[in-house]
């Protein structure tokens, strides 16, 4: 009997080994099995054992690149892997089916939450601090219905939500301060994390599930971007036929659309995301090819502007959120690649590029952080300029560290492995900023 | 033997629809059909037949529907349309003005002897 267990499993490394050409559906796959099977079970009624049989039938069925080149001849479509949401099948249907509900509901009820928090709730500056609170929930809904999350989990999670929610209302914060507007910015970051938790349906400490919402991430804005400009081009058509016959539709846009569109946008997003994981290609790791060596020249631009801009660099904090923004840009590009990295392969000329962009990085960030350290001390430490350093110093930190793994790894000392472990390690530094920032920075600051 | 490469491709299409013109049938029994009637001779590579099997169907020759084996399994069956009888009435003449064509060369021509077996 072990016999034939050894069979099933070389049967199933096959099928495995066969569903990976994209030319192949599983339709055909398991037309090829079922012949394979016949092919064996006919060679051991001649007296072949198993194994045998099994070898004998995987070298007739042929070369798998040639076959599957000749499917690919044959189905052209299927290199283009086709997005089917809700497929035709009868037994997978309902369930997709099912899921769309799920997810209309859902995008209607974050839509509802907006609009009820600006109808029921005068203040927009008070909205708008909420507005994190008021969508993600929903968000975090959805993957905690797919994830099937235990109940303690989802019971846990709403501590810290509460403390977010009570933090960002109670906190007698000054109106328009800048403690008010850091506080409301960084709950979002701590609310994404959250999120992850559900995402990865409780099972936060796994590295590959980090990666996979670091993956989901990027994927969702690209789609969120990519809806916000498709209905950008309806409300445009909208506005300008209307306004040809002389109705007014710009209250309705306000009122009513966009706060029902766009948290509802964010939703369907996530759900196109999760759909079409493993059908498409993720776009995030594509564009980075793109764009890593286009900003290693913009890098080597500010490097040059600084050293011939001669004066003192301002010490004001947009120099210091500008920083921030380009060491977020850089991470984001290492992150992706890495993402999409397979794990084994030899390192090669991206790789080196890529330590050269973390590296330009870190020398224009140098640059700008020790021309303004001094002014800072003189002018004082304020909230904006704190938070600013504060989130310099966490992505110094994880690009430093990224840059010293990777020369490892480009001189053979080190495997790929460290580097992809450092960065999704790391990530919870960020929520533990975030939650710095939205809790202890108003009472430091006097709230102000 | 070895037979060519392009003379097996091409022989497929009318090989697979006349198996199929005798009933409807699935892939691993069309292959056995094809040794049994070559006996033997006719190596294809098994993969291949899939592909060729779904160019016949997207062009209307033959129509396929799923059924389960003996085993319980899952398993595609292969039935000819009248497309694709037609087809294949056209491709029998074709391939009979090419054996006439053949028979008559073999006979013009004296075919030398198998030269190589006294030398190995």
């Amino acid at each position: 009997m072990s016999d034939h267990e050894q069979l099933e499993s070389q049967i199933d490394q096959w099928r495995g080994y066969v569903q990976r050409r994209r030319a192949i559906s599983a339709g055909d796959v398991e037309e090829m099995e079922d012949h394979l099977r016949e092919q064996v079970t006919d060679l051991t009624s001649t007296g072949l054992d198993d194994d045998e049989a099994f070898l004998v039938s995987v070298k007739r069925m042929g070369n798998l690149d040639e076959v599957s080149r000749e499917f690919a001849r044959e189905h052209s479509d299927r290199l283009w892997k086709q997005l089917v949401l809700v497929p035709e099948a009868p037994d997978g249907g309902t369930r997709l089916w099912r899921e769309l509900g799920v997810v209309l509901a859902l995008a209607i009820g974050a839509g509802i939450a907006v609009k009820a928090g600006i109808e029921l709730i005068d203040d927009e500056l008070v909205v708008m601090r909420n507005i994190g609170l008021f969508v993600l929930p929903f968000l975090a809904g959805y993957f905690a219905w797919k994830r099937k999350l235990t109940w303690r989990v989802a019971g846990v999670l709403l501590v810290p939500f509460a403390v977010l929610a009570v933090v960002l209302n109670v906190y007698p914060f000054e109106p328009e301060g800048s403690t008010l507007f850091l506080a409301a910015s960084h709950s979002i970051v701590a609310l994404w994390a959250l999120v992850s938790v559900t995402y990865a349906g409780g099972r936060w400490r796994s590295d590959a599930r980090r990666m996979d919402y670091v993956r989901f991430t990027g994927e969702l804005v690209i789609y969120f971007v990519l809806l916000a400009l498709g209905g950008g081009v309806l409300i445009g058509l909208t506005l300008g036929t209307l306004g040809l016959v002389g109705i007014d539709f710009e209250p309705v846009l306000e009122a009513w659309i966009l706060p029902f569109c766009v948290p509802g946008a964010l939703i369907v997003a996530a759900w196109l995301v999760e759909a079409k994981q493993n059908v498409v290609e993720n776009i995030a790791p594509v564009l980075t090819r793109v764009f890593t060596p286009l900003t290693i020249v913009m890098l080597l631009v500010f490097l040059g502007a600084f050293a011939t801009a001669g004066g003192p660099l301002g010490a004001d904090r947009e120099l210091l959120i500008l920083m921030d923004a380009v060491l977020v840009l850089v991470l984001s590009l290492l992150l992706y690649s890495i993402s999409a990295r397979d794990a084994l392969a030899p390192p090669g000329l991206f790789d080196v590029l890529q330590l050269v962009l973390v590296v330009a990085a870190l020398a224009v960030d140098a640059v700008a952080l020790s021309a303004m350290l001094t002014r800072i001390a003189e002018f004082g430490f304020s909230a904006n300029k704190v938070a600013a350093l504060g989130l310099n110093l966490v992505l110094l930190v994880h690009l430093a560290w990224s840059a010293w793994l990777s020369v490892g790894f480009l001189r053979g000392a080190r495997p790929f492995g460290p580097i992809e472990r450092w960065q999704t390690r790391y990530l919870p530094a960020y929520a533990v900023w975030a939650a710095i920032v939205v809790v202890v920075f108003p009472p430091v600051f006097a709230f102000a | 033997m070895h037979i060519d490469k392009d003379l097996v491709a091409a022989s497929a299409t009318p090989l697979v629809l006349g198996i199929l013109a005798d009933g409807e049938s699935y892939g691993y029994a069309i292959l056995k059909r094809v040794n049994e009637l070559s006996g033997g001779r006719m190596q294809w590579t098994d993969g291949m037949l899939y592909p060729l099997l779904h160019r016949l169907e997207r062009l209307g020759y033959v129509q396929a529907t799923w059924g389960t084996s003996e085993a319980g399994r899952r398993r595609k069956h292969y039935a000819i349309t009248q497309d694709g009888r037609e087809a294949l009435a056209d491709r029998q003449q074709q391939w009979s003005v090419v054996a006439d064509a053949l028979k008559q060369v073999w006979q013009d021509v004296q075919v030398p002897p198998t030269v190589a077996e006294g030398w190995a």
